[in-house]
């Protein structure tokens, strides 16, 4: 193939993408749109092997052989509850690939034609040190969604070394512009940077980590966009900069949903009150447990059911359970709604997915802002493993280290029945006065179970 | 010069379009759009396919292999995953 017909099969390629995102915007075109994006992926690949460029294909073959069956396996495998994991890892791929790309241009600048110098170089190490960051930080913020690092250092020194590796690595890519010769630089820069990644992402954890994975998301775009630089190639400028928009948003939407910048996210700071503020005793004799035979009664009547899940559903893996309990309210003819925070859980959308997975049909997950003028009408609301989202104070006190934040106006509802194995507080480290409401009542158990009993005693009325 | 400032037009542009699409996604497929832009930025694999098949040095070579390999599992992986949970979504209306 001539160059021509390669660049013209590369548009064709970024088309494909832009009108696959653009297929997103419903659940009915979503299907389609990501079988665009995939035959978009397809062309480009195989308009580039058709480049002259390429002598041997054993390698790439090796190479691809080898990530399609580790992609295969882990696609089909994953559980739904793990798909936070699953995201982080491949950002992580995604930027991690991106500096490999960098590094072999690097090492081979002969070969890339028709880039200036200068271009090339700036862009191997803007490319590199994205592309590192995005690597370590990921793995981080896998290990960290696997359960298997708890480790979340804060404070001052913290910011101290991740800026001076920052900067360190960034002084390192000077250097390499102005002396590619020099590859030790090039692998100092990516050094350091992944220091920088790892030391970014590391002291957040827990509720803040949807804002990290959108992040990456982002970061995973852009140096995908910087290798584009790397080889003058406009499909990878294209598509980068649409990944790098579209983490961009979900990073934003997700910081104005916890009323928190990115800035305090990244330090894992919670605010000044948030370790000071009283706990224990605001509970004490003023909350009301009740027991799923009582509970049970409260649904004898409702009309109206609002289930609000948080991250214990995800961990009691119940969204099946809450499927099932919702089959039998609607025999019994209630309706029953979902009210989905945008931080619910541990990665934008995380909720829906889970629900969507329970075949909850999409038309009843309701966003907060639709929903939180609909608790007024709303029977019962039930919350599931959902806390801070859920805090009155956050829209009540101005004197609260999470005032401010937009909550679920679930206080609003007739009855607020809160699943719970216990009165821990929740990420944001504060008691929850919406537990000592006079219309909130307490059911003390795991998610799966609490609506297991529930549906039985229901189903006894 | 030239060569560049057109790449950076392109990066502009292709932003603005990102903006202008990625707003208008419901909140509902945020997962699914975060693994399926995730794929697409696997097209990196475009120049891993280069450097692992130039021939021209054995580090770049190696460095592509490993490029491959990881831009492969994104793409294959993440098109997959994403079919996987959008065909939930469209199971039921």
């Amino acid at each position: 193939m001539g160059p021509n017909l390669i660049n013209a099969a590369y548009l064709l390629a970024a088309i494909l993408f832009i009108l696959g995102l653009k297929g997103l915007t419903s659940p009915r075109t979503a299907v389609r749109g990501n079988l665009l994006g995939a035959t978009g992926m397809l062309l480009a690949i195989v308009a580039t092997l058709a480049d002259r460029q390429i002598v041997s294909y054993e390698t790439i073959a090796v190479g691809i052989a080898i990530g399609t069956v580790i992609g295969v396996i882990w696609a089909v495998k994953v559980q739904m509850t793990a798909m936070p994991q699953l995201v982080a890892a491949f950002n992580g791929f995604g930027g991690g690939a991106s500096a490999l790309v960098a590094g072999a241009a690097a090492f081979m600048p002969g070969t890339v034609e028709g880039v200036p110098e200068i271009q090339l170089q700036t862009s191997i190490t803007l490319s590199g040190f994205i592309g590192s960051a995005t690597l370590s930080g990921s793995l981080i913020a896998w290990a960290k969604l696997q359960g298997i690092l708890r480790w979340q250092p804060r404070g001052l020194g913290l910011q101290l070394l991740s800026n001076g590796s920052a900067l360190a690595a960034l002084g390192m890519g000077v250097g390499y512009v102005l002396d590619p010769e020099a590859l030790w630089l090039f692998c100092a820069l990516c050094a350091g940077a992944a220091v920088y990644g790892i030391l970014l992402t590391v002291a957040v954890g827990g509720a803040d980590m949807p804002v990290i994975i959108a992040l990456l998301n982002s970061c995973s775009g852009l140096a995908a966009a910087a290798t584009g630089f790397v080889l003058g190639n406009n499909v990878l400028i294209i598509a980068g900069s649409l990944v790098g928009a579209s983490g961009f948003i979900l990073t934003q939407i997700m910081c104005k949903a916890m009323n928190r910048s990115l800035w305090d996210v990244l330090r894992g700071d919670l605010g000044e009150a948030a370790a000071s503020s009283p706990q224990g005793d605001v509970y004490a004799g003023r909350t009301k447990s009740t027991s799923p035979e009582e509970a049970a009664l409260l649904f004898e009547t409702a009309r109206i059911v609002t289930v609000v899940p948080g991250y214990g559903m995800a961990v009691a893996q119940a969204q099946h359970a809450v499927r099932d309990f919702a089959n039998l309210l609607e025999a019994r003819g209630a309706e029953v709604r979902y009210a989905i925070h945008p931080v619910a859980g541990r990665m934008p959308g995380h909720m829906n997915v889970l629900l969507a997975e329970a075949d909850v049909p999409y038309g009843r997950l309701y966003d907060m802002d639709t929903i939180n003028p609909l608790f007024a009408e709303t029977d019962v609301a039930i919350i599931l493993g959902a806390n801070d989202v859920v805090n009155p104070s956050a829209r009540d006190e101005p004197g609260s280290p999470i005032y401010g934040m937009p909550i679920l106006d679930v206080d609003k509802s007739q009855v607020v029945l809160v699943v719970k194995r216990s009165l821990s507080p929740g990420f944001a480290g504060i008691p929850n006065l919406l537990f000592t409401r006079d219309n909130t009542l307490m059911l003390f158990s795991d998610a799966k179970k609490a609506l297991q009993d529930l549906s039985r005693e229901v189903r006894e009325l | 010069m030239e060569a560049f400032l057109i790449s950076v037009t392109v990066f502009v542009l292709a932003v603005f379009v990102g903006f202008e699409i990625i707003t208008k996604i419901p909140s509902t497929l945020h997962t699914p759009l975060m693994s399926g832009s995730n794929a697409i930025s696997g097209i990196t694999i475009v120049g891993a396919v280069v450097a692992a098949g130039a021939g021209e040095n054995e580090v770049a070579k190696y460095l592509g292999l490993g490029a491959v390999v990881l831009a492969t599992v994104n793409v294959v992986g993440g098109f997959l995953i994403t079919n996987r949970m959008l065909a939930m979504f469209r199971r039921k209306k």
